[in-house]
């Protein structure tokens, strides 16, 4: 018996080795680079680079920003959305919410690209607005991975406790209120860090909607192609201390469930 | 009545959101038109002509689904003996494979691709041309999602027909193939099917990771994008219908599936 659960056991070796060679030791290399200078030797030139130049604190600002209203914006379409589909009787609920999400399958590029032909239908010339053109890129791009998780908390609400909020003398707006939307909040947390992050980084949205301003992820893409490997480490590092304080921050609320992508699957 | 019609007439707005620019090149991939919008210069198959006759855009359209399907299948045989591992190993052993797994989950996959290209690329030397970064950063970058579909199945597994084939006189290794693993089929499946469909919308880990004359959809995309062909931005549109198609037509196969299944249970 013991020989048997130590063979068992000894499956997970190959995959745990894979990700201690090629998930943490890159990691490890990256903060090496950081702070190391062409020579090979410790230095806080990229550091201080990063956090005196005003252009690149002005691309962490504008990721910032960007970001952050993308969120909302998907945020403020998918609630509704996910309360509809989840609170609703309808029969075949399930393949309503697929119709939501089954965009997501399609290729990102392919979609941005759709969705810039019809915004130059609509706007004539689409480097007229380029931040309302990047937001609603992005909110096109990133709108199921906030729909899955808020449909997922409100779909498993307990309804008696509604049933008893509203028996008890509230009114549906308290309902929604003192209820419905504090028991949402893992599902709100878990939607806003999984549009959050990805909306600091993926300058190809911006750059197919021809918007010329960075973001994070474009002065990685920058620096990579000036082989500024040392520069490209600092920002990923930056990147991974604001992934690291979010996760922490969000562990603690988000809804673990609901917290893959493409959790329909 | 009024907030049934509020209700529908919300959800009915922001499925055309979703689906009013995919449906219109849908539409305009099947005529002569040049941009969105104009004239349509008649119907047409020319863009699905031009398709499938570039010798590039075939060989980009393979290669990408060649290496989802590769890698997606490497990743997903780690990710199931991974989890079975995990799955019976002491408490620590088990946390810590779970936060590894869990790094490139919430990582940027900005950062997972650029971080495996300075390692193995800069570091290492590794020659882009051989395909093994490309290889490595799309297993990295599924794996983990498969190992967390796969993980759920082992949990909700009858740990007692493991004990019962052992008992029968099955060996561990017999009962592992014949008994545990039929058990997580569903979710390696599943697994397979995120780690493909990752791979196939990855754009960052192969920017960074890819020989210099190989494109995915995603890279040759972009750079279609900067360019200023008509034809391939047209032929583009063709593509972007039938990869559309081809999903509506899994997820109502997918469907029809698993309701009969349902009914059959009942």
């Amino acid at each position: 018996m013991t020989k048997l659960r130590f063979s068992r056991k000894q499956l997970c070796i190959p995959y745990a080795v894979f990700l201690i060679l090629f998930v943490i030791a890159p990691l490890i290399v990256i903060l090496y680079y950081a702070f190391t200078n062409g020579e090979g030797k410790f230095s806080f030139s990229n550091f201080s680079n990063f956090f005196t130049s005003t252009n690149t604190l002005g691309t962490l600002f504008y990721s910032f920003g960007l970001a952050i209203v993308t969120t909302l914006v998907c945020l403020i379409i998918a609630y509704p959305t996910a309360y509809i589909l989840a609170r609703s009787n309808i029969k075949k609920k399930y393949v309503l919410l697929m119709l939501f999400v089954l965009p997501m399958w399609i290729n990102f590029t392919l979609r941005i690209t759709a969705l810039k032909e019809i915004l130059s239908v609509l706007e004539g010339n689409i480097s007229k607005y380029p931040f309302l053109n990047s937001v609603i890129g992005m909110t096109y791009d990133f709108l199921p991975f906030m729909l899955l998780p808020l449909y997922t908390s409100l779909q498993k609400m307990d309804n008696s406790l509604l049933e008893a909020a509203s028996d008890l003398g509230a009114n549906r707006v308290t309902v929604f209120l003192r209820v419905t939307l504090p028991l949402s909040v893992p599902g709100i947390i878990s939607g806003m860090t999984m549009v959050l992050l990805p909306s600091m980084t993926n300058y190809v949205v911006l750059d197919m909607l021809y918007n010329s301003e960075y973001i994070m992820g474009s002065l990685i893409g920058s620096y990579f192609s000036a082989y500024d490997w040392h520069n490209g480490s600092m920002i990923s590092l930056v990147l991974l201390v604001i992934i690291f304080i979010v996760t922490l921050v969000t562990n603690r609320f988000s809804d673990k469930e609901a917290n893959t992508r493409g959790s329909m699957l | 009545m009024t907030k049934k019609v509020l209700r529908y007439g919300w959800l009915v707005l922001v499925l055309l959101f979703i689906y009013i620019p995919i449906l219109v090149l849908a539409v305009y991939s099947f005529t002569n038109a040049t941009t969105v919008g104009g004239g349509t210069g008649g119907f047409s198959f020319k863009n699905y002509a031009n398709l499938f006759k570039n010798d590039e855009m075939r060989s980009m359209i393979f290669g990408t689904v060649a290496l989802a399907i590769i890698c997606a299948a490497i990743a997903t045989v780690l990710a199931t003996l991974g989890a079975i591992g995990s799955f019976y190993s002491k408490r620590v052993t088990k946390s810590l494979i779970n936060t590894l797994n869990q790094v490139p989950v919430v990582n940027a996959d900005i950062v997972t691709g650029f971080s495996i290209c300075i390692l193995l690329i800069v570091i290492l030397r590794v020659d882009k041309n051989t395909y093994i970064p490309l290889g490595l950063g799309h297993i990295v970058l599924t794996a983990p999602f498969a190992y967390l579909s796969i993980l759920p199945k082992l949990k909700q597994m009858d740990n007692s027909l493991y004990e019962a084939a052992l008992d029968l006189g099955a060996t561990p290794a017999q009962a592992l193939f014949k008994v545990v693993l039929p058990q997580l089929i569903p979710g390696i499946l599943s697994g397979f099917m995120l780690a493909v469909t990752l791979s196939l919308d990855d754009y960052f880990v192969t920017t960074y990771t890819k020989p210099s004359t190989f494109d995915t959809i995603s890279t040759y995309v972009v750079n279609a994008t900067r360019g200023s062909q008509t034809e391939t931005k047209t032929a583009l549109w063709a593509l972007s219908t039938l990869i559309f198609l081809l999903v509506v037509a899994f997820v109502v196969v997918m469907n029809v599936l698993s309701s009969r299944k349902r009914r059959e249970r009942v």
